[in-house]
């Protein structure tokens, strides 16, 4: 596997001002420039280095476990009445594609001289995926996390702790994932020469978006070979991914943004409905402005104030999206769904029972669309399944007694 | 007319003093009241903060009073309705420091209209960056004769500062450590620094921010620019005030002689 370097003259990757379309760039105050400068010039060419993508390939293989099964899902295909694939992200080592990012994040901080990591996290995979590269290089680590979310995901915080993070509470705004990253940005502002941050998803300001959809890419690059294999074709006619800030996405759609052909379907979590005020769906709530330094849509009042999303899953409870997702919508190149919380849930339920596979809380929002596509027989879907659903148990069980 | 900014500076070099509170704190109608006793009392500058849901280069003060700010109903609207006709009672020039965010919600020119009309002289937003000023939004500043202060930091490169300091105009704000405002560093480390920029010999006059909290902080920092900016002490000091007046006075006389 390689990671992808060259953009060449597509319309939907970022440009080298680091856009996509209107969206993008790097609105970041003075204080962060270096920092942020430095990732801008020195990314591309830490990414190409053959050292480099050699050891990001051999931590992915006998660390993280890839490639990850792309897993033909036959009764779930007999009811939706097409071929579904599953790729399954939820059995990478700590159980979601986030630690394809932190892998790569991590080699990278290393070669850039850093020795401390910082990340934000909501639901705490992000964390959690950032402690295990930190324990694994020996490198400290803090991650900052909403205070409400350390209640509500008290296991994660176990699990952090005992890898060696140190876990801060993020006690100002609205206390959950949109303040635990300001508060790293914060940290990074106050350590500027030691400190690396490692952001979750494929947002902030450039070069994160870009950066982290390229570590993400190695799904859709294994996607490729193994449908090849499978169907005789590289390209499935949907990919379907959940989008919060959008990195699973990100990797899923990478290899076929420029492939006209594959439809890309992106599902924002509708919360209690798009309209009831408690909801997580950027793209139909959104206007265009700047949340964590990155011109992207995002969820605010006339006033220009960021407003708290509502979703049932921690992880796509973010008030933004990505600036390439902002881009893929805004182009019409990507068809942008919501599901609603009770639709997850439905979703979760039925592909345990169908598959035996318990989906994280954010994939189960990717499955419940597949009722909404209009399928034909032949058409061959590969939905992300981005984590397994071990974290969402109390969740789950609070459903099921009602 | 010239920029009040500009004629402040041409008549006092030295000393300068920039106070920050942010607008609609401690009460949603105390902005004007606030910078009524600052400048009875001896600021020659005001620099309002425009509150914000997320204001990423601020410190847990500034980011308090933000939030209070926001529940007592402030907005950009209400800012501005707040400050129409307080060029009767206030000559001292004015500068709204904030977030870009709100700013591109409003309205890029309509906000820049705005404060021309109600009498804003400069604008201070940490998060827009230069290239993004000069492609895009530097005519629309400079046909409302708003000026856009620019931050410096310690790690700024040279070339960088005088990039920066052609774009700016009214002064620089030299952040004295690389931090969110109201942290405590050591003033000595940054002397280094500030004889440098003395010694870039600039256009335009530099204020130092960041960590300047009393009579000392502020003559340290006034020896090596034209004059220095305080917040975080600021805002503690009128949290809980009783009464507005006598608090800027005591705070005031504690950092200047009269």
């Amino acid at each position: 596997m390689d990671i992808a370097i060259n953009t060449g003259n597509s319309r939907y990757q970022v440009d080298k001002n680091g856009y996509y379309g209107r969206f993008g760039g790097a609105y970041i105050p003075e204080m962060l420039y270096p920092n942020v400068a430095e990732l801008q010039s020195r990314y591309l060419e830490v990414l190409s280095d053959p050292g480099f993508q050699q050891e990001f390939e051999d931590l992915l293989r006998d660390y993280v476990g890839r490639p990850s099964p792309l897993y033909f899902a036959k009764r779930l295909s007999e009811k939706y009445k097409a071929k579904i694939y599953l790729k399954r992200e939820d059995l990478n080592h700590t159980g979601a594609h986030k630690v394809n990012n932190t892998i790569g994040q991590i080699l990278l901080a290393k070669r850039l001289g850093k020795h401390r990591i910082i990340a934000e996290t909501g639901a705490g995979q992000h964390g959690v995926a950032t402690a295990t590269v930190c324990a694994l290089m020996g490198m400290e680590c803090v991650v900052y996390m909403g205070s409400i979310d350390i209640e509500r995901q008290a296991p994660n915080v176990a699990r952090m702790k005992m890898l060696g993070a140190t876990v801060v509470p993020a006690t100002s705004g609205s206390k959950t994932l949109k303040d635990a990253t300001n508060e790293a940005i914060r940290d990074w502002i106050n350590n500027p020469v030691d400190t690396h941050y490692i952001l979750g998803t494929a947002a902030g300001p450039h070069p994160y978006p870009d950066m982290v959809a390229r570590f993400q890419s190695v799904i859709s690059e294994e996607i490729k070979k193994q449908l090849l294999e499978k169907t005789g074709s590289e390209d499935p006619n949907y990919v379907v991914a959940c989008i919060g800030g959008g990195s699973n996405a990100a990797g899923a759609y990478f290899h076929y943004l420029d492939r006209e052909n594959v439809k890309l379907v992106a599902v924002e979590a509708g919360g209690k409905g798009v309209h009831s005020g408690f909801s997580a769906a950027t793209t139909q709530l959104g206007t265009i402005g700047i949340i964590h330094a990155s011109k992207t849509l995002l969820m605010q009042t006339n006033d220009g104030q960021i407003v708290e999303p509502h979703s049932i899953s921690a992880g796509l409870d973010y008030p933004g999206i990505g600036p390439m997702h902002a881009h893929l919508y805004e182009s019409g190149r990507a068809q942008f769904l919501s599901a609603t919380d009770e639709e997850a849930l439905a979703a979760a339920y039925e592909l345990s029972l169908l598959e035996g596979i318990i989906p994280a809380m954010e994939s189960a929002h990717a499955l419940a669309k597949l009722k909404d596509l209009t399928l034909q027989p032949e058409d061959v879907v590969v939905v992300c399944l981005s984590g397994r659903g071990d974290k969402d148990l109390d969740t789950y069980i609070r459903h099921m007694n009602k | 007319m010239q920029n009040r900014i500009d004629q402040l500076f041409a008549k006092k070099q030295h000393g300068v003093l920039n106070i920050y509170c942010t607008a609609g704190f401690p009460q949603l109608n105390d902005t004007l009241p606030v910078m009524t006793a600052l400048q009875q009392h001896g600021a020659d500058l005001i620099e309002l903060g425009m509150p914000f849901s997320d204001p990423l280069a601020d410190g847990p003060v500034i980011q308090d009073s933000s939030t209070k700010a926001l529940q007592n109903g402030m907005s950009l609207h209400k800012l501005f309705e707040q400050l129409s006709g307080f060029r009767d009672r206030i000559q001292v020039p004015v500068i709204l420091m904030g977030y870009f965010n709100p700013v591109l919600t409003y309205g890029v020119e309509a906000f820049c209209a705005k404060c021309a009309e109600v009498g804003v002289d400069g604008i201070i937003v940490p998060d827009l960056p230069m290239a993004e000023y000069e492609n895009e939004y530097r005519p629309v500043f400079e046909k409302y004769n708003l000026h856009l202060i620019f931050l410096v930091t310690p790690e700024t490169s040279e070339e960088r500062i005088r990039k920066i300091d052609s774009l700016s105009k009214g002064f620089l704000y030299a952040v004295s450590s690389s931090s969110t405002t109201g942290k405590d560093k050591d003033m000595g480390d940054q002397q280094a620094y500030f004889e440098r920029l003395k010694k870039l010999q600039l256009s335009n006059p530099v204020l130092i921010g960041f960590g300047i909290k009393d009579k000392a902080t502020f003559e340290a920092a006034s020896a090596h620019a034209n004059g220095a900016i305080i917040g975080t002490a600021f805002i503690k000091a009128i949290e809980h005030s009783q009464n507005i007046d006598e608090t800027v006075k005591t705070f005031i006389s504690g950092i200047i002689q009269q």
